[in-house]
């Protein structure tokens, strides 16, 4: 890929993902007539308030006494701001959210030390075959996943029965298969990376003075691979999180992450919404922060997700 | 002696990403085989000694004729026609909103790429409220906030309209999810055009609109085509929303992501379940892997 592949590669830090504005000597936003500029700025007005419609009715909603939803009022604020809502919500999905951390922290851990590992060889230690193999590994990046449920579920279920495996459970198996199916994704953003932060001379180098493979790895590439980390962890700790396919097919309720946990409080007979949308906010604070505090990374993931 | 010190210079990296190489080959490739294979099962009911699965090519034919397969795959269309198309133009237009920097420039970006850090059933939650079907005294959700502002002609049972089109509407928070994907998407491939060439066709005399037309937009279609896989493959996947929306049952808004849940758990159809989910690979190849190898192809021409 030209173009995308050139933004695939985790920028460097104090650099934009998107790119900062090139000066063309005037200052942002002052180009074009006014009526042009006031209507480029009213549009994108428009369009952050039609983003923000579900995020504020989940915000108000959650603040809400149950007795208050009704539905005269379910567009204004709180009549009287309430947090019952929000402690229901920590009281069901609390057992499920620390697994969820677990799961997340774990598999971002485990992926992005895989991939550096496999992205540095795919990138600067090829072997025979190697494009084949890169390929193949792409295109299990794209399967949709519901073509190997069925038969991983009940391969996960005799490792579960192997005697001294019955730990194998719930988040043990999720973190097994994100860090399995993270494989593809994380070794192609760790390729791309080093492909253009790895200069072969140093490497040559390296060589010369008759330092090894994992040596060189260690040295050279390790300390230069911070962008890539972040890029990687970030990644995968938001797919773990956010995950909903594997954890139905292959967790219940005891066992499973804060997705599959936030789907039974929001699926009762007796829908009580400020509990519902406080859970909702609460099972998606993770990933938030880790957007707003970090933003710059997630695009750059965002972007390596687009091979590609 | 050359080639043996060729594998010592090859051999340590090979060994290294060995484990990767057989774990990926096991959990993708060696279980698409054995979903096939499942998908091929004779399977009898055990009491009555019905068939529920011939077996073979034959469980293809079944499903390809049964009507809530072919149900599904309408859905699927129209879901992706209008999901691609919306994230498409709203992408896009927010890139050329924003691509010459205007004030603020990272707040608006901010916004319109927040909902992709939510997850899709969270989203979904909220979403299957918004999409309530009650209309006009019942009117809640968008519906409520469409009478709010005077715009009740606008109402909509949404999905659940009596419509053959009305999975349309499922689009809408997948749209909401990922137009700021597609404008992050297009926004790198503008500020990767020089401002000189702009500059250029300024001087020729080009228009702004022309500026686009001729000289920016050719330069994005790329762009436009990674945007377009990637949004259509997602869009051949998407289970969790629409099972968040709709809750796990429905018909009406089912495609064969969220059928093959149901032919699993419901029917405990597992050889239907598998059929079902090798056809979806197999629509998903056929979109991806020709991607893949023009990908490949335009790499190696720009490596040289």
């Amino acid at each position: 890929m030209t173009t995308a592949t050139a933004q695939t590669a985790p920028v460097a830090p104090g650099t934009d993902a998107l790119g900062a504005h090139v000066s063309t000597g005037k200052a942002p936003g002052t180009e074009g007539t006014a009526l042009g500029r006031t209507l480029r700025y009213a549009l994108l007005i428009l369009f952050v308030i039609l983003i923000l419609i579900p995020l504020y009715v989940l915000f108000v909603t959650s603040f809400k006494r149950s007795g208050d939803v009704n539905a005269s009022q379910a567009w204004t604020f709180p009549s009287a701001w309430s947090i019952a809502g929000w402690r229901a919500a920590w009281d069901s999905l609390s057992p499920a959210l620390f697994r969820s951390v677990i799961l997340a922290t774990s598999v971002a851990v485990l992926s992005a030390s895989l991939g550096s590992l496999n992205g540095f060889v795919f990138a600067k230690w090829r072997f025979p075959g190697a494009t084949t193999i890169f390929t193949l590994f792409l295109f299990g990046m794209f399967i949709p996943y519901q073509a190997v449920m069925i038969p991983l579920q009940g391969m996960l279920l005799d490792v579960q029965g192997t005697p001294g495996f019955s730990w194998f459970d719930g988040i043990a198996k999720l973190i097994a298969v994100h860090v399995i199916f993270g494989i593809p994704i994380c070794t192609l953003i760790f390729r791309n990376y080093y492909a253009t932060a790895l200069p072969n001379e140093i490497l040559e180098a390296a060589k010369v003075d008759g330092a090894g493979m994992l040596r060189t790895f260690r040295s050279i590439v390790l300390p230069i691979s911070a962008p890539g980390f972040v890029v990687t962890m970030i990644w995968q700790f938001t797919s773990a999180w956010n995950d909903f396919l594997f954890a139905l097919f292959l967790t219940n309720r005891n066992t499973g992450p804060v997705t599959y946990a936030l789907n039974e409080l929001a699926g009762g007979q007796n829908p009580d919404y400020p509990s519902i949308m406080a859970g909702v906010l609460l099972a998606s604070l993770p990933t938030l922060l880790v957007y707003i505090l970090l933003g710059r990374y997630f695009i750059g993931g965002l972007m390596s997700g687009s091979v590609k | 002696m050359r080639t043996a010190t060729k594998v010592r210079d090859w051999l340590p990296g090979f060994l290294l990403v060995l484990p990767s190489v057989i774990v990926v080959g096991i959990f993708v490739y060696w279980l698409i085989v054995q979903n096939v294979l499942t998908s091929l099962d004779r399977t009898v009911t055990r009491a009555t000694k019905r068939v529920t699965n011939p077996g073979g090519v034959e469980n293809y034919t079944n499903l390809l004729g049964d009507d809530g397969y072919q149900h599904a795959l309408f859905n699927l269309l129209v879901l992706t026609v209008v999901f691609v198309a919306g994230t498409m133009v709203f992408g896009l237009l927010w890139a050329v909103l924003l691509e010459k920097g205007v004030n603020a420039e990272g707040v608006f970006r901010s916004v319109y790429l927040l909902p992709m850090a939510i997850s899709f059933i969270a989203a979904g939650i909220v979403w299957r409220w918004l999409l309530s079907p009650g209309k006009g005294e019942q009117a809640v959700g968008l519906n409520q906030l469409l009478a709010m502002m005077g715009l009740e002609r606008f109402q909509s049972s949404w999905w659940q309209s009596p419509n053959t089109l009305s999975m349309a509407a499922m689009a809408i928070p997948a749209i909401w999810q990922l137009s700021g994907y597609v404008m992050a998407l297009f926004l790198a491939g503008f500020r990767g055009i020089s401002d000189d060439q702009r500059e250029a066709a300024r001087i020729d005399g080009a228009t702004e609109r022309q500026i686009y037309r001729h000289v920016l937009f050719p330069q994005l279609s790329p762009i436009a085509l990674s945007a377009l896989i990637i949004i259509g493959h997602m869009s051949m996947k998407m289970f969790d929303l629409i099972y968040a929306i709709a809750g796990q049952n429905s018909y009406k808004a089912s495609v064969p992501a969220t059928l093959m849940w149901t032919q699993m758990f419901q029917q405990n159809n597992p050889t239907a379940a598998a059929a079902n989910a090798t056809i979806l690979l197999v629509l998903v190849a056929l979109v991806v892997v020709p991607y893949l190898i023009y990908t490949n192809k335009t790499e190696k021409e720009t490596r040289g």
